[in-house]
């Protein structure tokens, strides 16, 4: 869908693209702490951002919701942190290959089953990822809410991460 | 140039969730501008995140919303801004901006023994700087109350717990309490970032850093 708003300015499919992605980047970013009023304005940046940058939108480095998940926090940053937050460099990287789409399909195969090992992680370690991800909290602050010592959030989100490691290897 | 020591998956974590600090946010750029094996890893805590969005509960839009995008996608989009300064291995682009330059245009204030350092301009929520230390020389020994991260941009440093070469990242936190040596033969430059400010183990220095923002 992405590459036909890329590729051909194809309204309909930026309709598609929004019904699908608009609510779920509305809830997002409630979840982060926005007001229902603040997010769907945001929501509507995002999407109204994926079409003027659609020609940035690169399948073999990421997916879909990769993407947009990138152009959602940035928005989330300037929306509630008021803050900064400089891109890397993209330093060349050899000759560039034409774009390879076996390369595209196993990214999105891999991100396809990385979504499923999230879904499936225990509930604890899902829970303080999703923590990791959405809230304004250092760690720290999450330990005084939940009671859990520093120790053991730490300890739960690494042993996430790891096994996520072990379910993509 | 042989990296390493990389960022920890939970600064890795925080930069693709974006929520660390200011100073924080530029050292990790420029480190991943250094890396590639880092920004792989990035991509995949991007696609975490992700995930993680496509599983929220979807909340309605307003009834006309899509109308609105749909009538927003006729303007034009504001240019980003150019990025006219030319950047280098040892030098990426977001180092560049906010130096404004290169190495030469560097506002140094000395600190003693001929240690400089520029503070650049970041949010308030945590301090960046760059750090001149000529070869052979020692850093003050200090102690952290919060983290600590420094980045090698050219030259290379050692202390207690290893040596560190150019594009390589020390993680350094309240327990740890060290000297960073220059190492012979060439300058050291570093760019530093803390979000708390440093802790000096002898007076004089103690007395200077209110003074020099360290």
């Amino acid at each position: 869908m992405i590459l036909r708003v890329r590729d051909a300015q194809d309204r309909d499919a930026f309709a598609a693209l929004f019904r699908h992605f608009a609510p779920r980047i509305k809830g997002f970013l409630m979840k982060s702490g926005a007001s229902a009023t603040l997010a769907e304005e945001c929501a509507q940046d995002v999407m109204a951002t994926l079409w003027q940058k659609a020609h940035l939108f690169d399948p073999t480095r990421a997916t879909a919701t990769t993407w947009i998940f990138t152009i959602a926090r940035n928005r989330r940053i300037d929306a509630l942190r008021k803050s900064r937050r400089p891109e890397p460099e993209d330093l060349p990287w050899g000759p560039e290959a034409e774009p390879d789409q076996h390369d595209a399909l196993e990214l999105a195969q891999e991100t396809e089953r990385l979504a499923e090992a999230v879904a499936l992680l225990p509930e604890k370690q899902r829970e303080l990822i999703e923590r990791a991800y959405f809230s304004d909290l250092s760690h720290s602050e999450i330990a005084a809410e939940t009671g859990l010592p520093l120790g053991t959030i730490k300890s739960r989100i690494r042993l996430a991460l790891d096994r996520l490691r072990h379910k993509m290897s | 140039m042989t990296i390493r020591h990389h960022i920890s998956d939970q600064l890795l974590l925080g930069y693709s969730a974006g929520l660390l600090p200011e100073a924080f946010n530029l050292v990790i750029a420029v480190h991943l501008s250094m890396c590639d094996e880092c920004k792989a890893r990035l991509g995949a805590f991007d696609a975490v995140g992700g995930s993680l969005m496509g599983a929220c509960d979807a909340v309605a839009m307003a009834d006309d919303s899509l109308a609105a995008a749909l009538a927003r996608l006729d303007q034009p989009a504001a240019a980003p801004p150019p990025r006219r300064l030319s950047s280098s291995k040892s030098m990426p682009a977001p180092l560049v901006d906010y130096i404004g330059g290169d190495l030469a245009s560097v506002k140094w204030r000395s600190l003693g023994m001929g240690v400089r350092q520029a503070i650049l301009p970041t949010d308030k929520t945590a301090s960046a700087r760059l750090l001149y230390i000529p070869a052979g020389q020692k850093v003050p020994d200090h102690g952290h109350r919060g983290t600590e991260l420094t980045l090698v941009l050219q030259g290379a440093f050692r202390d207690e717990t290893d040596r560190f070469g150019p594009g390589d990242l020390e993680i350094a936190d309240e327990e740890l309490n060290h000297q960073p040596i220059a190492e012979a033969g060439q300058d050291c430059i570093c760019l530093a970032a803390t979000d708390a400010p440093l802790r000096f183990s002898n007076l004089l220095p103690r007395l200077a850093q209110p003074f020099f923002k360290i």
